[in-house]
């Protein structure tokens, strides 16, 4: 099988992705002495959500009281479904590296007492230093090389399958460990640098028998304008709604207001004009500035024009749900395997509400951090247990090899080996895969149309989520029928199948919580109350079939904070 | 979305190939070529990472429009975006002068907070 058509590589971590969790997990793996490979689907600098605009992080002195009210409120606004300890060793860790990240030169401004403010980092920036120092710290960067597909032994996880997609090849990495740090899904709604997040590391972790949680909280939008990108709703704090004919739209603007407005295609206007002073509209543009992009481009004066705004879905990238990790280094419960940043569940520190903003960007340094030291630790207990390993490509949803061959037939040789079909448990075999005519951008749309709608997604009710799903699990085998025709189809059927079975987790874990719990990142019109006998998380698993069960772990844990919370307050 | 790259400006450094995270472009033998346009997710990050301000990128994410390179260049468009976050030869990096950390002292009285909408949260909310 071998032949110059892939490359082969050994590594003891591989990291997939190369947003903020991966290049953490990478660069702490390699301090370890670990050999690394970091493998991305775009570029280490430029790829995911953070890089094009900038982010704010969870990040406070160590100052007990501060902590303390931070994750008290935290506890409160997720539905008590966090845990106050990964609260603080976020906060401690996330310190330390921003510590770090300033010593590597990173110029944050000073308040007038000279502090550095180290709340906030500029994208573009933060990621091509992270690119610098990951490469400095001795990391192999793989650059337009998505992952495919494990590689997987009865040890569990050891390696991965994907293509160099800029020069026609595959890859093959054989590691002790695999960190997933692929980030969330947001079914490619076009939010900023949100498209290269498809849930592709859902769903490798999933064929190898990795289990998902919290996916139910994942109603989820940003406000962008109409026909941009730019999601940086932040700054709308300074903005008046109007209506179409310029009519100010008075009344409850609390809740669910824009989403009540634009809900089956209506508008909804803004002007910043409560920046209105010169000084106020240079400090918001020097904060936000991809915010003014497109307006500036469009020939939209924000601070005395009307501009359309849309709401644009970002499933679980400020959502909270992922692969459910069960160690403090962020293994999940397959050997072998670790995740990292919006691929794994941040419900652990976020609980029941989104972590977009602060929270997650927090996480994804962290858990980067955890993810990458755990996965080496293990890889050298790995290296020598093991031994020689046989691994298998785990890989069964949206790769059809056999056609991906022929369709690349303009190249003198197949860019992709062919495979051997599978056959357990009834999947991916010769004989149920169906012609190969399913147009994948069709396929796409008709998953979107289940996920992104407002109707559907955002005012969700038991009746409509239910219809939806039904929708989706008849639309899962077409991801094995998918047309492909060039290595860029190989990635993108690939992510199809990714989106079909992360709608599908995200729904069935829906309809699995009958209450609305936390600060509305899940909710069910028939059910707007939250339910004591509903305080758990929710786990689903599985490709073909879905199984959902229940975590209650950490009911202890979060029953002895309150009360000992209780206690306090009755002694002040 | 990517509109453009500018034949007379652009150097073939390949930069925008390399940075462009869903992969729009495709190397040539002379200039990229916009490649995949449809795949473009209007992050903008090409322009902050080309060296010699060639490509634009059209604010419009839905749909592709005509663009007029002379205008663009004449109303300093080209480029603005590198110019914008301090990137390039003597200038300050927007990182070092960001105001973010203080927004919150400029706020008007009365702020829009709904449920399930993105915003950029302090720790404590707003």
């Amino acid at each position: 099988m071998s032949n110059e058509n892939i490359k082969y590589y050994t590594a003891d971590v591989l990291v997939i992705g190369g947003g903020p969790a991966g290049a953490w997990a990478a660069w702490s793996a390699a301090q370890t002495g670990a050999k690394v490979i970091l493998v991305d689907k775009g570029y280490l600098g430029s790829s995911g959500a953070t890089a094009p605009g900038g982010t704010n992080l969870l990040y406070l002195p160590p100052d007990q009281v501060l902590r303390d009210t931070a994750v008290d409120l935290r506890m409160n606004s997720g539905g008590f479904l966090s845990e106050p300890d990964w609260i603080y060793r976020v906060l401690d860790q996330v310190y330390i590296n921003l510590d770090r990240i300033e010593q590597w030169g990173y110029p944050f401004v000073r308040d007038e007492k000279g502090d550095a403010q180290r709340n906030h980092l500029h994208g573009p920036e933060y990621m091509a230093l992270m690119r610098k120092q990951v490469k400095k710290a001795g990391v192999t960067v793989l650059d337009h090389a998505p992952a495919l597909e494990l590689l997987v032994d009865e040890h569990g996880v050891g390696g991965a399958r994907g293509v160099l997609r800029q020069q026609n090849k595959e890859w093959e990495i054989k590691a002790g460990a695999v960190v997933i740090a692929t980030g969330g899904c947001a079914f490619l709604s076009k939010g900023l640098g949100c498209n290269v997040l498809t849930g592709d590391g859902y769903l490798m972790g999933a064929e190898v028998g990795a289990e998902l949680s919290g996916m139910e909280f994942s109603r989820q939008y940003a406000p962008s304008a109409a026909y941009s990108s730019p999601t940086r709703g932040r700054l709308l704090g300074w903005a008046t709604y109007y209506d179409e004919d310029g009519n100010e739209l008075g009344g409850d603007r609390g809740g669910d207001f824009l989403a009540k407005r634009l809900l089956n295609g209506g508008s909804v206007y803004a002007m910043m004009n409560k920046a209105d002073t010169p000084e106020k509209q240079a400090i918001l543009r020097s904060a936000h500035s991809i915010f003014f992009l497109p307006y500036d481009r469009a020939g939209i004066n924000v601070f005395t024009d009307m501009f359309p705004l849309t709401l644009r879905y970002e499933g679980t990238v400020r959502g909270t749900g992922g692969l459910r990790i069960v160690t403090d280094d962020c293994g999940t419960t397959v050997p072998g395997l670790y995740a990292a940043g919006d691929a794994a569940t941040r419900e652990r520190i976020t609980g029941a509400a989104s972590g977009g903003g602060a929270f997650n960007a927090s996480w994804a340094i962290c858990s980067g951090t955890w993810s990458g030291e755990g996965a080496a630790n293990y890889a050298k207990k790995a290296a020598s247990t093991f031994g020689g390993r046989t691994l298998q490509r785990a890989g069964k949803y949206g790769l059809k090899a056999e056609s991906t061959t022929q369709a690349v037939q303009n190249e003198a040789e197949p860019i992709i080996s062919k495979r051997e079909p599978t056959d357990s448990k009834g999947t991916a075999t010769a004989s149920n895969v169906a012609e190969s005519d399913v147009v994948i951008k069709e396929l796409v749309k008709a998953i979107q149309n289940e996920i992104l709608p407002l109707e559907k997604n955002y005012f969700r009710s038991e009746t409509g989520v239910q219809e939806s799903l039904d929708i989706l699990h008849e639309l899962w085998p077409k991801v094995q029928q998918q047309k492909v025709e060039s290595i860029h189809d190989v990635v993108h059927a690939r992510e199809a199948a990714a989106m079909a079975a992360t709608a599908r987790w995200i729904y069935t874990a829906a309809l699995a919580r009958k209450e609305t719990r936390g600060k509305g990142l899940h909710t069910f019109a028939e059910y707007p109350e939250q339910d004591p006998n509903q305080h758990h998380r929710i786990i689903v698993s599985g490709l073909e079939k879905i199984q959902v069960s229940y975590d209650t772990s950490f009911i202890d844990k979060v029953e002895k904070y309150q009360e000992l919370h209780k206690k306090e307050v009755q002694t002040k | 979305m990517i509109e453009l790259v500018s034949d007379s400006r652009c150097i073939g450094c390949n930069m925008c190939v390399k940075v462009c995270p869903t992969n729009v472009f495709d190397k040539t033998e002379y200039v990229p070529v916009i490649a995949r346009q449809e795949d473009c997710q209007t992050c903008f990050i090409c322009e902050a990472y080309c060296p010699v301000d060639a490509l634009y990128v059209s604010p419009y994410a839905d749909e592709a429009i005509e663009v007029d390179e002379l205008l663009l260049a004449n109303e300093d468009v080209l480029g603005s975006w590198r110019k914008t976050i301090g990137w390039g030869p003597g200038r300050v990096k927007i990182a070092s002068i960001d105001q973010t950390p203080f927004i919150n002292r400029i706020l008007p009285e009365k702020v829009l907070k709904a449920r399930g909408i993105s915003d950029v949260d302090s720790p404590f909310g707003r």
